[in-house]
């Protein structure tokens, strides 16, 4: 091997600090080479390594008898029963498609659904979990449509249904938009699949497209803040072919399924090496690979762009011993590139050669053991003082109707129907539940009598203001959001989105949000099961005045969640049912405005507590809602989440096409507005059919779960009525009034 | 009936057809891959799946038009054995110059995934015998390139000959007279964009599909 002369001083530029470097000499005990330097930057990477991120996920509950496959693998697997298990995992594409939304997001689609079908798991639903900037913005508009085209170019041609998930504005997100995919397999439980190389004298296959110049470093691209420079970076942004996933993905499966299979990786981000790598880790082995047979597209090709391009489409085989050849003819049948490119080995070493000589020679346990920072947090006094803000002079608008219609028309808030659209939503006919008609998606297991259900979410303004109640709050409302199709919250995918984590104003918030999950995921037995790390989510602004100004995103730990229907067809959705019925809030009402959307868009306020979470609370109002529908007493279940109870309750009058009268009672102290749309959490509107109330009722004080009785609803009446007992407070719309503003802002803002 | 349904590469909704297929028509409908030579013994419908078959490069269809159990799918109707093509089946069947016309970009360039509404306008084929005259069906479509184009004279043989089967009720993508499928001469080879094989089961939001299902399977084989 070639001796080089110290690279110290170029350490930054393969994504290394000077320390780092030092810790890699005293690590092998000698310089390394560039190539090995800049495999070692990939790897010790945030996006590969976790470096900041890992020290704090020993808070994490990751076991349960419900997971099958907990953290470390390419995702995570949970038992739904009578054998079936769902794999799944939430993955961001944030800063690829910030520089090319198309191909960014498309990827990023490609990319999860490969971690899925990896463990052995066929891909049944995907998730999109979205953030933007200021709606009215040219920008935004352009990172809309293209994340939306590139997701459903992807989703749609390889087959997977897209089914859910989140589409939210706000300015932090101008310049750094949010792409977090998750994805969803089912599988048998013998079909599960494991990265790992195996055992010695296995054979180590390349299988998918050829590997070209696209995604060069894609994996310290992602590790880096956002700036004007990055536009040039676009080279660092793969290119997608759902063609040749969906042949990779049929081939896969086949192969897994005929037993063909010891170990399975898909090449993502730091490409060739980074699969590899890991799964010799796991083995606890050495490998050697030979470059020279790496398929190309384009000649010329040296090894530091064989190992790390990110070329999509790719995945390592192992072959079960003794089964190369049925293998290798299973991969043909499919018109795949097929090449065995290495072996796995009785030493610690992971070496490459190229042209007759060694080019890499690393030990594999340096290449997985990233140095691990613990940083100091502190909260921005900036945020202390917002969250600490007397809200009491925020005035009571007069016309509360027409707050109403102001937050249904929010594009946070407004029906995305015009997204989703755009999806195949139904193809593999599974879907029961499509987007928009309930809290969560809801697909049918075939052959079985099971559903399985599945959400995202998060408010980045409740983890901006409180990063701990607010990232609780997002895993609590997973939850609930799954109880409300009639699903048993099983286990959950994490997804941290987070500015530079050598800020301490960041770094708090990613450690607040980190213990906030792990309580949520402790009270309500939904461990993790593993996720994706997304740091340096900032953009670092030139101004005219000369000075460098960062704008960091709010902190978005989106919760990917999954649960269990055990009988399908006993499910609720949000629309109001024909027939009379008598509507429940489950919680307790909302007594604070603070750190809600309609402070914000009714007062241009970010500010005030965010509303306490109580997870016993929680608990039982899940399980309240979880025992109405399995009681056959409601089939209308919807959470107060954004907007609060009022624009819930709009949601369920234009999703049933009728209207409905409540009456809120609360203390005098209690202002209007905060009734009406505060945020508290943990709340459930249900709807009863007249003549069953004794029976809910009977079910909840047995469970002892708050409830208040609101009202009724009004088939065949064309109007939202709210009034507020005491306050001589009374709003009145009709449903065309909240129909528009619901549904018409999406079209617009897509054009 | 015996039902075949052909797979592609980028095929996706193979299997749903199968499934449907097995559900309303045939317990033991079997897939057949597309470099197979022949049909299995007995096939009485073939039946062309939605999907991206070869990734829609080149043309939507035109590929798997030319593979090479297109020609055994070509000899089955011409002894006027049944083929339904859904979707990219239905892009197959023009571009194998066995239904007339093309598909080309929905008028608003976007993909659509919706449920939609359909008119029966011809009852009377193999396709449609259970459904009433001008019975309004609701039917899920799920395209980007559905928008029937066809020369006039096409279109006006195709409107006397009472060969366009379905029609929009709200137009979804610019197809011409509203077109939303068409039969052969010999009304045996049916393509349509929406797809019936999504609409057989209540769980999944409607059976209007059923119909043509449950036409096929009362239909007479006359091969």
């Amino acid at each position: 091997m070639t001796t080089t002369s110290s690279l110290r001083s170029r350490a930054a530029t393969f994504g290394l600090t000077a320390e780092e470097y030092d810790l890699l000499v005293s690590g092998i005990g000698r310089e390394p080479n560039a190539l090995e330097a800049a495999i070692v930057g990939a790897m010790w990477s945030e996006h590969c390594g976790y470096k900041n991120s890992r020290p704090l996920f020993s808070a994490f509950p990751t076991t349960g008898p419900q997971v099958l496959q907990g953290p470390g693998e390419n995702a995570g697997v949970v038992d739904i029963g009578e054998g079936w298990g769902v794999a799944f995992k939430m993955e961001s594409h944030n800063h690829p498609s910030a520089v090319e939304p198309v191909q960014g997001a498309a990827t990023g689609v490609g990319g999860i659904l490969r971690d899925i079908f990896a463990m052995g798991a066929r891909p049944f639903a995907v998730l999109d979990s979205l953030r933007f900037g200021n709606p009215d913005s040219p920008r935004t508009r352009f990172l809309l449509n293209g994340v939306v085209e590139g997701i459903s170019h992807y989703g749609n041609a390889i087959g997977v249904p897209t089914v859910g998930g989140e589409v939210t504005f706000h300015p932090s997100y101008q310049e750094n938009p949010l792409v977090n995919v998750m994805a969803l397999g089912l599988l048998r439980h013998e079909d599960l699949a494991k990265g790992t190389m195996g055992e010695v004298g296995n054979q180590i296959v390349y299988v998918g497209s050829k590997t070209g110049r696209d995604g060069l470093g894609g994996a310290v691209f992602a590790s880096a803040d956002l700036s004007d420079a990055s536009q040039a970076d676009r080279p660092a942004v793969q290119v997608g072919d759902p063609f040749m996933e969906k042949l990779l993905l049929e081939a896969t499966l086949e192969a897994i399924e005929s037993g063909l299979v010891a170990g399975v990786q898909d090449m993502g981000a730091a490409g060739l090496v980074s699969s590899t790598c890991e799964m010799a880790y796991r083995a606890g082995l050495g490998i050697t690979m030979n470059l020279d047979l790496v398929p190309t597209r384009e000649s010329g090709m040296v090894p530091m762009e064989l190992c790390l391009s990110e070329s999509q489409e790719r995945m390592i085989l192992v072959p079960v011993p003794g089964r190369e050849q049925e293998l290798l003819d299973l991969l043909a049948k499919w018109e795949l590139d097929v090449v065995t490119i290495g072996e796995v080995e009785a030493h610690d070493r992971y070496r490459l050669t190229w042209r007759g000589e060694v080019v890499c020679d690393l030990p594999v346990a340096l290449l997985n053991e990233a140095p691990r920072y613990t940083r100091e947090g502190v909260e921005l006094d900036e945020i202390r003082a917002r969250r600490e803000r007397d809200l009491s002079g925020v005035p009571v608008p007069g016309d509360l109707g027409a707050v109403l219609v102001d937050l249904l028309s929010h594009p946070t808030i407004a029906s995305k129907r015009p997204i989703f659209e755009r999806y195949d939503h139904q193809v593999m006919t599974n879907t029961v539940v499509v987007p928009g008609a309930a809290d969560a998606a809801v697909m049918r297991v075939k052959g079985s009598g099971m559903g399985v259900a599945a959400t995202s979410d998060c408010n980045p303004r409740f983890v901006y203001l409180d990063p701990y109640t607010g990232a609780a709050a997002a895993v609590a409302e997973a939850a609930r959001n799954l109880a409300c199709v009639g699903a048993t919250p099983l286990a959950i995918t994490d997804n941290l989105n987070f500015g530079n984590p050598h800020e301490p104003g960041v770094y708090y918030q990613l450690g607040q949000a980190v213990q906030g999950i792990a309580d949520a995921c402790r009270a309500l037995n939904t461990p993790v099961t593993g996720g994706n790390v997304s740091l340096y989510n900032q953009y670092t602004e030139a101004r005219e005045d000369g000075q460098s100004h960062k704008v960091a995103i709010h902190p978005t730990p989106t919760i990917g969640m999954v649960g269990v229907l055990p009988d399908v067809t006993v499910r609720a959705t949000l629309d109001l049912k024909a027939g009379p019925h008598t509507l429940y809030l489950l919680g307790e009402h909302a007594t604070t405005i603070g750190a809600s959307q309609y402070l914000e868009t009714v007062h241009g306020l970010e500010a005030g507590r965010v509303p306490g979470l109580d997870l016993e609370l929680e608990a039982k109002v899940i399980a309240g809602t979880l025992a109405l529908i399995r009681a056959g007493l409601t089939t209308t279940a919807h959470d107060a989440s954004e907007g609060g109870l009022a624009v819930a309750l709009a949601e369920m009058a234009i999703a049933g096409g009728q209207g409905l009268t409540v009456t809120l009672t609360a203390p005098e102290s209690v202002r209007p507005d905060a009734l009406l749309f505060g945020e508290a959490h943990s709340r459930v509107i249900v709807a009863v059919p007249v003549g069953h109330e004794q029976a809910a009722q009977d079910v909840l004080e047995g469970l002892g779960v708050p409830f208040t009785a609101l009202g009724e609803s009004l088939p065949g009446s064309d109007r939202v009525t709210i009034a507020l007992s005491g306050a001589n407070v009374q709003l009145s719309v009709t449903l065309d009034t909240l129909k528009h503003a619901f549904e018409t802002p999406l079209r617009e803002i897509l054009g | 009936m015996r039902t075949a349904v052909i797979q592609f590469p980028g095929s996706n909704c193979d299997a749903d057809a199968l499934h449907a297929a097995r559900l309303t028509l045939d317990p033991d409908a079997r897939f057949v891959w597309h470099t197979e030579a022949g049909l299995p013994e007995g096939t009485e419908l073939v039946f062309l799946p939605g999907g991206f078959s070869y990734g829609d490069h080149l043309r939507s269809g035109a590929i798997a038009a030319r593979s090479p159990i297109m020609a055994a799918v070509k000899a089955h109707a011409e002894r006027g054995g049944y083929v339904l093509g859904v979707c990219n089946g239905f892009q197959v069947l023009t571009e194998a110059g066995l239904l007339p016309g093309a598909l080309s970009r929905n008028r608003d360039l976007h993909f659509h995934c919706a449920p939609v509404h359909l008119r029966v306008e011809n009852a009377h084929t193999a396709f449609t015998g259970a459904y009433e005259p001008g019975q309004t069906i609701e039917i899920p479509i799920a395209h980007g390139e559905g928008n029937y184009y066809a020369d006039p004279e096409t279109v006006a043989r195709l409107e006397t000959e009472g060969r366009v089967v379905f029609r929009y009720v709200d137009n979804p993508n610019g197809s011409l007279n509203d077109i939303a499928g068409i039969v052969n001469e010999r009304g045996n080879v049916l393509g349509m964009m929406p797809h019936p094989e999504r609409a057989v089961e209540l769980l999944l939001g409607g059976e209007d599909g059923r119909g043509m299902f449950e036409s096929l399977r009362a239909a007479k084989v006359t091969t």
